[in-house]
Formats: C-alpha cells, structure tokens, sequence
C-alpha cells in the first residue's frame, strides 16, 4: 500500500511517462497479448489498434476514477466491465462510421478490446485508487506505451514480411539505388519472407523481442541492480500472474511456488 | 439433411482445425502459454474450455436471437454477451459445485480461469458475425473449443519433453513457447489444403 501511496505524489508528466517506457504494458508488463499478436501484421494495424485502446483506456479510467467512492467494493469488477464495455461500444461505431478501412482491418478485435488485460488492469490498479486527473496521465502514458510497440512490431513484420513500412517499399527503394549506383540496368529487388505477416511470424517476433528483453534483464541483474520492480507485470505466465487487476481471475494451477500467493506478499 | 452434415463437416475442420482458434486467431493465448506446463493440467483446462464455450456460445445465440434482434438492439452484443458470460460461468461454476461434484472436482479449478478469456467473448461475437443459427452457432462453439484443446495438448506435451533441452538462456521461459507455438502454427498452415 506504502507504493500505492507514493504513486499517487507522482506529477502527471511521472506518471505518464511510467506508462511510456518504465511499465511499457507491452515489452515490460506483457499484458494485452492477443491483440498485439493479432492485429500487428503492418504498421498501420498496429498504430490503429492503439490508438483505439488509448482512446479507451483514457475514457474508462476517467470514468472509474470519478466513480471509484461511488462503487461498492464487491461488485466493482462487473462495474468496471460495463464502463468498458460501453466505450468500447462506442469506439466501434464511431470507427465504423468514420474510419471504415480501420474498422475491417481490426474487425473481431475491437470489440474484444474488452477483455484486454490492460483496461481492466489500470482500472482496478490505478484508477479505482487515484484522483482524475493522475488516472487519465495513467490512461494516455500506458495507451501510447501500447501504441508504440504495437506499431514497432507492425513496422518489423510489414518490413520483414512486404518489404514495406506504412506502405512505402523501403527495401526497394534502397536496393534501388544500391543498384543504380552499381550501374546494373536490372533493380534488385527484395524477395518479401510473407511468412512474417502470417499467424506464425507473429509468434516470431514476440519471441525475440521477449528474449532480448531476458537478455537485458539478466544483464541488469548481474549488474546488481533491482529489477524486481519492473516484473509487476503478469509476464503473459497467467497461472503465475502477480497483477492485482489478473490474481483475482487466475490461480496457480501448476501449483509452483513462487506464484500468486508470494508475490501477494510483497 | 445432406447438406447440413456437410455444412457441419466443413464447419469441424475449419473452426477446429484449419482457422485454429489460438493458432491462426489468437484468442485465448494466457490460457494456452499460462496453463500449458504439464499435459493432464492442459487437458483439463481443454475439458473446461469446451464446456464453457460450447454453452456460452449457445446461450449467446438465443439471446441475440430471441432478445437483441428483434428489438433492434443488435449494437449492445458486447456488453450483453460479456455480462452474460461472466455470470454463465459464475452460475456453472456453482450448479456443478452442488449438483455434479465429480466434475467439478476434474474442473473447477479451470472455471474462474476462463471467465474473461477473450476466446469465449471472440466466438459468440464470431457466430452473431457469420449471422449463423442457434444450432450451428453451438456446434461452432464446441468445434472451436475442441481445436483450442487439440493446440494446447499438443503445446504441453512439447513443453514436457523440451523441459530436459539446453536452451539459451536468453530464450527460456515465454521466448521459446512462443518458438514452438509459431512453428505449431506453421504446421496448422498445411491443414487450409483440406478446404
């Protein structure tokens, strides 16, 4: 709770960039796994897909946050989903009102943007404790973090699978040149792998972005610096997820040690 | 009568197979990396899952069916189906406590598991997409569920012979299950010959 306490001293701008880069929902706390695998198969995808999320996310955490003394304690989950739901209803429409393209691409995964770890994380871990103003920093910081790997990873799989980042060949382009300047009157052109644009890339690509991730912890730890603090995340292990917004959903069925039970403890 | 057998065949192969739920979909993963350690846990969460779905997507299509269409409230599907599985799930949850304990035994462990996953939600929205029936729209369900038990059997059995590997150290843990479910995904990719 002392935690808790000192998060909400933070200044906006500390608890907006906590969301941006120190508590990254994607890289560091691995929450929201099914769309960041589903929808990154370009760049555009993926920057459409977050934004969606952030929109949401900001909407529902000002809601919960300006209702959190209203709802009674027992009944704030379902509360929260029908908050979240209903924005998600709204963003639905509106994106298919006005932004048809986007709205075919994601498809399924908008509304599905419900269950995403991430909403209803910050909302019973942030926004169900502190004042407005913090939990929409909390929203937008968090949102945009989702953004930005969201399309990190889009730009990877569009560049590895199309050869393309936001739909300009870049591959091409270079190899063009290179070419030109070598004097050959054939380009050369790039042999797109498509596999990365398929459901197995995306498997792919996560995979090397967690183990460098590893990597970097390891290093870190060897280094002797605490990094306990930025494994808050559920580490996409649900069985063992430390959340507080995932622990009430997921038990530790493998029976391991070192689970939920332990890190309720700290 | 011929037609719908063949309309159901088809429908099995390509919700259980071919569109694999968590392989080409990715609905469900926490469930499929989170709780896919040891075979007999991911066949009972598969068991549950089947369970679940089967219902939720039943109980999903009536409503829209019998409630939201003819209303003309079709807009509010995701929070009614989202309300209606968290509770259908509470609600199961307690009449198999009481009434069938064995089973509850084999899978209650598995129940509040599922509660959100994000399958459950996907494929009700998925039926009401495909403007399928009520029947078809459970045969749907439970064909998924079964294709999402097949993935996550198949994952835990991998994981249970890799547990002896040398792998580096960067990738244990999350890095090399998600190796093994692309290559799975990979291998899932050759089932689309059969449509």
């Amino acid at each position: 709770m002392s935690d808790m306490n000192s998060e909400a001293k933070q200044s906006s701008m500390e608890v907006f960039f906590n969301g941006l880069v120190k508590e990254n929902p994607t890289f560091v706390l691995a929450l929201g796994m099914c769309p960041t695998l589903a929808v990154t198969t370009s760049a555009i995808n993926g920057l459409g897909m977050g934004l969606t999320t952030t929109a949401v996310l900001v909407l529902s955490n000002a809601i919960i946050s300006l209702l959190r003394h209203i709802i009674p304690n027992r009944v704030r989950i379902p509360a929260f989903i029908v908050i979240v739901a209903s924005f998600v209803t709204m963003v639905e429409l509106l994106l298919e009102g006005f932004i048809p393209s986007l709205y075919s691409a994601l498809g399924l995964y908008i509304p599905l943007i419900v269950v995403n770890c991430i909403i209803l994380g910050r909302a019973e871990s942030f926004a169900s404790k502190n004042p407005v103003i913090p939990s929409i920093f909390d929203g937008l910081g968090m949102g945009l973090g989702f953004t930005v790997a969201l399309t990190a990873i889009g730009a990877v799989r569009e560049l590895l699978g199309a050869g393309e980042i936001f739909g300009v060949p870049v591959f091409n382009k270079v190899l063009g040149g290179i070419s030109s300047l070598l004097g050959r009157s054939e380009p050369i052109e790039y042999v797109p792998i498509s596999i990365f644009v398929l459901a197995p890339g995306a498997f792919f690509v996560l995979a090397a972005l967690t183990a460098l991730q590893n990597r970097v912890k390891r290093k870190m730890q060897e280094k002797g610096q605490n990094v306990d603090k930025i494994q808050s995340g559920c580490s996409s292990d649900c069985a063992n997820c430390s959340d507080s917004g995932c622990a009430r959903r997921f038990v530790d069925v493998d029976g391991a040690p070192g689970s939920v039970a332990d890190a309720k403890k700290s | 009568m011929l037609d719908v057998v063949k309309d159901l065949l088809i429908l099995m192969i390509s919700s259980s197979l071919v569109s694999n739920v968590v392989l080409s979909q990715f609905l469900g993963l926490c469930p499929f990396l989170g709780v896919s350690k040891k075979v007999d846990t991911a066949a009972g969460m598969g068991g549950a899952v089947i369970f679940v779905i089967t219902i939720a997507s039943g109980v999903a299509a009536v409503i829209y069916k019998v409630i939201l269409e003819p209303c003309d409230i079709t807009y509010l599907r995701t929070i009614v189906f989202i309300l209606v599985i968290a509770a259908l799930v509470q609600f199961v949850e307690m009449f198999l406590k009481k009434y069938v304990p064995s089973l509850y035994q084999a899978l209650g462990v598995y129940l509040p598991l599922i509660t959100t996953n994000c399958a459950v939600l996907g494929i009700a929205l998925t039926n009401v997409q495909k403007n399928y029936g009520i029947g078809f729209s459970i045969a749907s369900g439970l064909f998924t569920a079964v294709g999402f038990m097949i993935a996550i059997v198949i994952l835990a059995g991998i994981r249970e012979k890799m547990e002896y590997n040398d792998i580096p150290e960067s990738f244990k843990g999350m890095p090399i299950v998600l190796i093994t479910a692309g290559l799975m995904a990979i291998a899932f990719c050759g089932f689309s010959g059969l449509l």
